[in-house]
């Protein structure tokens, strides 16, 4: 059924990403929500427009490999008395598994796209992986970029070149459609988002949290950190997105800040075809989508917006009364004190 | 192709496969070296594998043996198909069952794999004085002494029950059978039913008790009946040699392997015969097939069914040419006129010659002469010169009667003499030694190996593993074979086509290349180039390498791994090698082969791995060199002395020869009579088995004590000293002032003893300072050992000499006081990082010259007592703490009487003290009897007080006086603790642990939690978590962890504490100390962590930590007395739980294996878990009043 039918009374909310049809732009994204088939079902049944899986980390598997051969063959064949000390798992299997099976059984479970996301390291990894999660059921894919490019020896160009090889060569192995998560810290992002696209990306997911760990001051060591996203952290994908809207052919989606119905317009009028949310749901739980739907419904009732086709990149760099707000917010800002009545 | 019909399996697989398939019901406890039996039929059990009927057994682990075998017993009396696995003391603690069960006349067998029993020290290896032990039960006895047999027989055993309702022990040798990895050929299921009719099974279903048609069994008789009623069971035990044979013989029909019930091999005319059963029987067919062949007229009988023991068929079988046997038993009965199969052999000949006078039915023509001899125990080596020494004997006139064979025996010299140079084996089999580690995945590459050459090669292959007694860098000797025809050496290589040296340091320890025949293969891992390898080599081994004309191999295995992404394991790469240059494959099918293996391996783990295993594979050929080996000898160094010249005698001449791997050389008269040894020999053996040690830097050192304390080897040792005594010291010697008031001119030296080190890097983890500029810095951190091991000697010979602080000014309730007690608790072989015995060396500390240790078997007592070396130490004035293990089930009431016995001999000593107040004075009298012993101080005045009264009455001639002699070491308060692991305390010796804390006797139990039966290989215990994935434990344990401290509690006149020395180490020794000082018993629980809980042992106190602040393990103390001092007795040691039981949990793989083994509950479970735990905080809370 088309989902423009299920609301007969206020504004269309239906909208295109990565040429699926989400009936509204409000998607889950990926979080301890969806980590299991009931979770993801929760989330669908709550209104999510779309969901995606938490990533599926090769290297993590390999890790979870490695660790698994050390730590079930530590101390074996060291003692007569105890050769071993874990009972053998013959079809022990450190692989995918759990996650295709995850693809499969939500697939099933839920009637709005489903999204994977896969973060490789190797070059078979994100290929092999890609074709086994298309395989599972998978409506589209993510690409999780991410590595820190901590090695000197490896310069700009380079860690470019290795996300645009990576979108090429997964792209080419798979049908489905694929997103990328970008990183907002290129030298040229709008170079970036052009490579990507023009290397087979139907989309662009702006933008990865990359991690950031913090210092305990008490153990003096270095700490994992992951903290929820504000929505004061909106600014920086509200402004490339901005800029990239209708510069590029690609689908635009919004990532960080998400809390209110506020974050989902302000996205929108940016230039987003969709608006991704971990944080606010985590908080509030998997209802809190139909709050931020119904305020967007709200909003947009109020000012008269009939689709949101229509209010899409209403305030972008192209469409915004201001477009010089965009690109030289700190001297206008000065600019604006110097001019203002004093003068 | 592979041929489905044959496959390598060890002993205790081939006759679980069989017992299992045949069983309903299996009641198991872990035992070595019966333990994998069980370990199978509980895995097959948990993936749903059928019996032969179709229903999958049920498998239950008791809380003993005995437990099994009651199990077992009802499981038959309810009509089911059960059988138990066991060994040694396990079958000992089984009999009573036993005589119930064959009395009974009740089908069932049990398998056990022969092992020695604890006489006067343990062993865990093979011979037959368990089933010795048991013969009298009624149960028949049937032997297996080949892999292949122990398979055959399982089947032939059960077939056999069935049909004569006696039960059966089917029996082979421990480690010799069940351990030998050998080709055998696999009876299916077909086979199975073939020879198991079901009528049988539904006659046995019908015997059983049944509401339906009740009766009685099991009633209590008097002597009007009980002795005929004990005769009617005869006809059943005639009727079983006839059985058994029919049985053989329909499985001969079934598979053309024929057996006998005594199997005669060899001449046709032989005079010479040896009669003996088990896994020596085929090191006696080859011996006797190869003197045959030279023209000897010599035969031997196997003896399979040993009970009944069937004359009638011994006699049938022996030629009527013989003239004298020799009867061989694997066993010993002290003080009986001949060990139990040369007695029954004796008797058939004399009972028949009676009958018949010199013509014995069964062809013989005359009584030969028959003399009896021990082989074999604790699996020495039986070897063909061994054999060929025997049949020799027999050619004498006066053959040597009661005779032993394999050690020399210079006090009662009952020894034969066997010429070493007797060797029989063939060229047309290939033999090839390994030396390796534990960790270097050396066994369990071989273990490969013979799999790709016995199954998918086709060719006959055996292997066999040799462990030294470590779990720290222990050693692994691989013996292997290979060859066109089965492989019957049931003995070590003694001469190798090739030797593999996968750790160059053994090169300057031990002789690897002893075993190498004249021009074989030497393979070296080595760091050295192939052009630098040969220098550094040692002169010993330069002069065997050109003696026998090796061809000498080398490649630097540990870089291609690392290159490869394999990091440290090498056995990819040393397999590689073997294959490349031992020719026992051709080169090509066997890289071939190597990769189609690693494809089956490692395919689940990623094609990455397949890929990385297989770069190795390739890179190890171009690594791979031969060595050009000079003329010439050019070395000047030597190996390594085993033991420094200083140390004892003893300890040189003995010890250092078992170090050495000579043990077998050493005569009768080198040892005590009565398994007595003496203390603290681990400090000799010097096994620098580490690359990294911990390196002290005193200035940033805040001298904490936290290092030491937790070390668990004890190599970090603290001395305060006067700042003169560094005059003497070498350059580089590290000392600090010391951080405390109150020492003017006194420094402070925390040295650790390189060699010693096992490299765990816990010290490194719990200091709990940082570098300023550099925060990963500690104040000791791991450094390569190469660059300061011979500083770092010369350093810890010097502390050495340095004054130990007297104990009583040592401040014994802080951790940092107690670094400078000095450890009595030494240098053991336990894991790296092992939880357990930094709680040992704790109370080494504390209590150690007057303390008393029970120990139960397990992990502490093989770590504890386990030869060549032994870490219970002793202090400068020779006390030290004086331990003993008994057995694993009674070490609560071992310890007691340990108590009880000093109690007794307290109050003695005292009444002999006042009967001696004339001689002593009052004021020495008062003080011996009365004197306060709370304090070290007080304790130490206690000594001076018995030294002085020994002064005075040593050369009195009073009888009173020379008891009090006797005695007097009593009057210092003595420290009696029993220590043991869960597996003793939660299960096997439950209920004396429960007796003994109810006794109100001042004991003080330490319980090492591993919550796993960790020295046998990880079985769970009633202390195991629920969830956590264990053996015997397969789909994860559902029940809850035993609260064994409420239990304690329960009580309120014991002492309890539940303690983690990770979490906090300053709770721990208040609970040691305060256990040792309450005047009753005392129980402390002591969190253990352990490898089999499946973590990187680096991060053990972590883990520690979390188990304690997730509410897994609250700390708490209970004290009886409190109430009395207007405390509360229940203290709550831990803060209310700040972790998710997850975060605990998640880090450590038993509990992560649980959604692999149990897929469709491990989210229950563990909410379970959690629930359970919340649930025991708020009862604690209550407990204690919160």
């Amino acid at each position: 059924m088309d989902p423009s039918m299920t609301r007969n009374i206020g504004p269309n909310l239906v909208t295109p990403w990565l040429g699926l049809s989400l009936k509204h732009p409000v998607v889950a994204s990926a979080s301890p929500l969806c980590q299991t088939v009931t979770g993801v079902a929760q989330l669908a049944k709550a209104g999510a427009a779309a969901v995606i899986l938490p990533s599926l980390f090769e290297e993590q598997l390999h890790h979870d490999a490695a660790a698994f051969e050390f730590l079930s063959s530590a101390g074996c064949d060291s003692s007569a008395e105890s050769s071993s000390y874990f009972p053998s798992f013959p079809e022990f299997d450190r692989g995918p598994t759990d996650y295709l099976k995850l693809i499969r059984d939500a697939r099933a479970a839920i009637d709005v796209p489903l999204i994977a996301s896969l973060n490789g390291t190797t070059d078979s990894g994100w290929t092999d992986y890609a074709r086994e999660i298309e395989k599972a059921g998978a409506d589209a894919l993510e690409l999780n970029v991410y590595g820190l490019p901590v090695d000197e020896d490896q310069n700009a160009r380079m860690v470019e070149d290795r996300y645009v090889s990576i979108v090429k060569q997964v792209t080419q192995s798979i049908r489905i459609p694929v997103s990328v998560k970008m990183n907002p810290y290129f030298s040229s992002p709008m170079e970036m988002a052009d490579r990507l696209i023009e290397a087979g990306a139907s989309g662009l997911v702006l933008f990865n949290r990359f991690y950031q760990p913090d210092f305990d001051l008490e153990k003096m060591e270095v700490v994992p950190s992951l903290q929820l996203s504000s929505p004061s952290e909106i600014r920086l994908p509200l402004l490339w997105l901005s800029v990239l809207f209708g510069r590029t052919s690609g689908s635009l989606a919004a990532s960080t800040g998400v809390e209110t119905s506020s974050e989902v317009i302000k996205y929108l009028l940016a230039g987003a075809d969709v608006v991704m949310t971990t944080s606010a749901l985590l908080r509030h739980g998997p209802e809190h989508l139909r709050t931020l739907t119904d305020g967007l419904t709200q909003w947009m009732t109020q000012r008269g917006y009939e689709s949101v086709g229509q209010m899409r990149g209403a305030m972008s760099l192209r469409n915004a009364r201001n477009p010089s707000a965009f690109v030289r917010a700190n001297y206008m800002k000065t600019l604006a004190s110097y001019q203002h009545p004093f003068v | 192709m592979t041929d489905l019909r044959h496959a390598i399996r060890d002993g205790n697989e081939a006759c679980a496969d069989v017992a299992y398939r045949l069983n309903e019901v299996c009641a198991i406890y872990p035992i070595t070296p019966s333990s994998g039996m069980a370990e199978l039929a509980d895995q097959w059990s948990s993936e749903g594998r059928c019996n032969i009927w179709g229903g999958v057994p049920d498998v239950i682990e008791m809380q003993s043996e005995a437990g099994a075998a009651g199990t077992v017993h009802g499981a038959l009396q309810g009509g089911a198909l059960a059988t138990t696995f066991t060994a040694s003391q396990g079958l000992l603690l089984m009999i009573p069952n036993m005589y119930r069960i064959a009395g009974e006349l009740t089908s069932a067998v049990f398998h056990v794999a022969a092992r020695s029993l604890a006489t006067h020290a343990l062993s865990i290896f093979g011979d037959h004085q368990d089933v010795m032990a048991a013969r009298s039960t009624g149960f028949a006895f049937l032997s297996s002494g080949s892999v292949q047999e122990a398979h055959d027989m399982a089947l032939i055993a059960q077939s056999a029950t069935l049909k004569s309702r006696v039960p059966f022990v089917h029996f082979f040798d421990g480690f010799r059978t069940s351990h030998e990895y050998n080709r055998i050929q696999l009876l299916s299921d077909d086979d199975l039913r073939a020879l198991i009719d079901d009528r049988h099974m539904i006659a046995h279903r019908q015997r059983a008790l049944n509401p339906d048609r009740p009766f009685v069994r099991g009633t209590a008789q008097n002597p009007d009946v009980c002795f005929q009623s004990r005769e009617a069971v005869n006809r059943f035990y005639a009727a079983v040699p006839s059985i058994v044979q029919s049985t053989m013989d329909q499985f001969a029909e079934l598979t053309g392997r024929h057996y006998r019930l005594f199997d005669y091999f060899g001449a046709a005319d032989a005079e010479r015969v040896l009669i003996l059963m088990g896994s020596g029987c085929e090191a006696v067919r080859e011996t006797v097939e190869y003197m045959v062949r030279n023209g000897e007229p010599v035969g031997a009988v196997q003896v399979r069914l040993f009970r009944p023991f069937s004359a009638e068929h011994l006699l049938a079988s022996l030629p009527p040419s013989v003239r004298s046997i020799a009867v061989l038993d694997r066993t010993k009965e002290p003080g009986a006129g001949g060990e139990p199969l040369y007695k029954d052999v004796v008797t058939a000949l004399a009972e028949a010659s009676m009958r018949s006078g010199v013509s014995i039915p069964g062809g013989v023509v005359s009584l030969p002469r028959v003399t009896g001899g021990r082989y074999g125990l604790s699996s020495k080596e039986f070897t063909p010169a061994m054999i060929r020494a025997v049949f020799d004997e027999l050619q004498k006139p006066q053959p040597k009667n009661s005779f032993t064979v394999g050690i020399h025996d210079d006090v009662t010299h009952s020894s034969l003499p066997v010429s070493p140079d007797f060797q029989i084996e063939s060229d047309d089999v290939f033999r090839a030694v390994f030396y390796g580690l534990g960790a270097d995945g050396t066994v369990g590459a071989n273990r490969n190996t013979i799999k790709i050459i016995g199954e998918d090669a086709g060719l006959h292959a055996q292997a066999y593993f040799v462990y030294d007694s470590k779990k720290s860098g222990s050693r692994t000797v691989s013996h292997l074979r290979f060859g066109e025809k089965p492989i019957r050496s049931t003995y070590l290589i003694s001469s190798a086509q090739f030797v593999g040296c996968h750790q160059f340091g053994f090169i300057d320890t031990i002789d690897v290349l002893s075993i190498a025949a004249q021009g074989a293969v030497f393979l070296l891992n080595s760091p050295h180039s192939a052009d630098q390898v040969w220098d550094e080599l040692p002169l010993e081994v330069q002069q065997q390498i050109i003696d026998r004309q090796l061809q000498f191999y080398t490649i630097d295995a540990s870089r291609v791994a690392r290159e490869t992404g394999l990091t440290n394991r090498t056995n990819t790469v040393m397999q590689t090698c073997f294959f490349a240059i031992s020719g026992v494959l051709p080169q090509d099918e066997a890289i071939r082969r190597i990769k189609y293996s690693i494809r089956q391996t490692y395919a689940k783990k990623g094609e990455q791995t397949v890929m990385q295993n297989f770069a190795a594979v390739d890179a190890t050929i171009r690594n791979l060199h031969r060595v050009t080996v000079p003329g010439k000898v050019t070395a000047t160094k030597r190996r390594r002395p085993v033991v420094p010249a200083e140390a004892p005698e003893f300890v040189r001449k003995v010890t250092g020869a078992m170090i050495a791997g000579t043990g077998d050389l050493l005569p009768v008269s080198s040892f005590p009579v009565d398994g007595t040894f003496p203390s603290g020999t681990s400090r000799w053996e010097k096994r620098s088995i580490s690359a990294f040690v911990p390196l002290w830097d005193p200035e940033l050192c805040i001298q904490c004590g936290n290092c030491g304390f937790i070390c668990p080897h004890g190599v970090i040792r603290s001395r305060l000293y006067h700042q003169e005594k560094l005059d003497d010291a070498p350059s580089g010697f590290l000392s600090a002032p010391v951080d405390a008031r109150g020492f003017p001119e006194t420094r402070y030296t925390l040295q650790v003893y390189a060699d010693d080190c096992t490299g765990c890097a816990l010290c490194e983890e719990v200091c709990p300072v940082t570098g300023l500029e550099e925060t990963r810095r500690r104040a000791i951190n791991m450094v390569p050992k190469e660059q300061i091991l011979e500083s770092t000697r010369r350093n810890t010979e010097f502390f050495e000499t340095l004054p130990l602080t007297p104990r009583g000014q040592v401040d014994f309730s802080s951790v940092r006081g107690t670094q400078f007690l000095e450890p009595l608790f030494e240098f053991s072989g336990a894991c790296a990082g092992c939880g357990e015995t930094p709680y040992l060396k704790a109370i080494s500390q504390l209590f150690g010259d007057r303390l008393m240790v029970a120990n139960a078997t397990g992990c502490s007592s093989i770590f504890g007592g386990n030869l060549p070396t032994t870490p219970w130490s002793v202090n400068s004035e020779g006390r030290g703490p004086a331990w003993s293990n008994s057995l694993f089930e009674d070490n609560a009431e071992f310890g007691l009487g340990m108590r009880i016995a000093a109690d007794r001999h307290l109050a003695e000593a005292r009444r002999l003290v006042l009967q001696l107040r004339a001689l002593l004075g009052d004021e020495l009298v008062e003080g011996l009897v009365s004197a306060d012993q709370r304090t070290e101080a007080d304790i130490r005045r206690q000594r001076l007080r018995v030294s002085e009264m020994r002064q005075r009455i040593a050369r009195e001639d009073h009888p009173a006086a020379r008891l009090l002699l006797s005695i007097a070491d009593h009057l210092v308060r003595r420290s009696v603790w029993l220590v043991g692991g869960d597996g003793w305390a939660y299960d096997i010796g439950s209920a004396g642990v429960d007796h003994v804390l109810a006794s109100g006797r001042n004991v003080n139990l330490l319980v090492l939690d591993t919550e796993v039966y960790s020295n046998t290989g990880g079985q769970a215990s009633k202390a195991t978590p629920r969830g956590a994935v264990a053996k015997f434990a397969a789909a994860g344990k559902q029940a809850e962890k035993k609260d064994l401290a409420l239990q304690a509690v329960s009580y309120g006149s014991v002492y309890v504490a539940r303690v983690a020395i990770g979490a906090n180490p300053q709770q721990t020794l208040d609970a040691l100390r305060e256990a040792e000082a309450y005047d009753g018993p005392s129980l402390v629980i002591a969190y253990s962590h352990c490898i089999a809980h499946g973590i990187n042992m680096l991060h053990a106190l972590d883990q520690q930590s979390r188990a304690v602040h997730s509410g897994y393990w609250p700390l708490m103390r209970f004290h009886p007395e409190a109430k009395a001092r207007g405390e509360h007795p229940f203290i709550l040691d831990s803060v209310r739980p700040e972790l998710a039981l997850e975060q605990f949990t998640s880090q450590e793989l038993r509990f992560r294996l649980l959604q692999q083994a149990n897929p469709d509950n491990s989210e229950r479970i563990m909410q379970e878990a959690q629930q359970a735990v919340s649930r025991r905080w708020k009862m604690y809370e209550d407990l204690a009043g919160l």
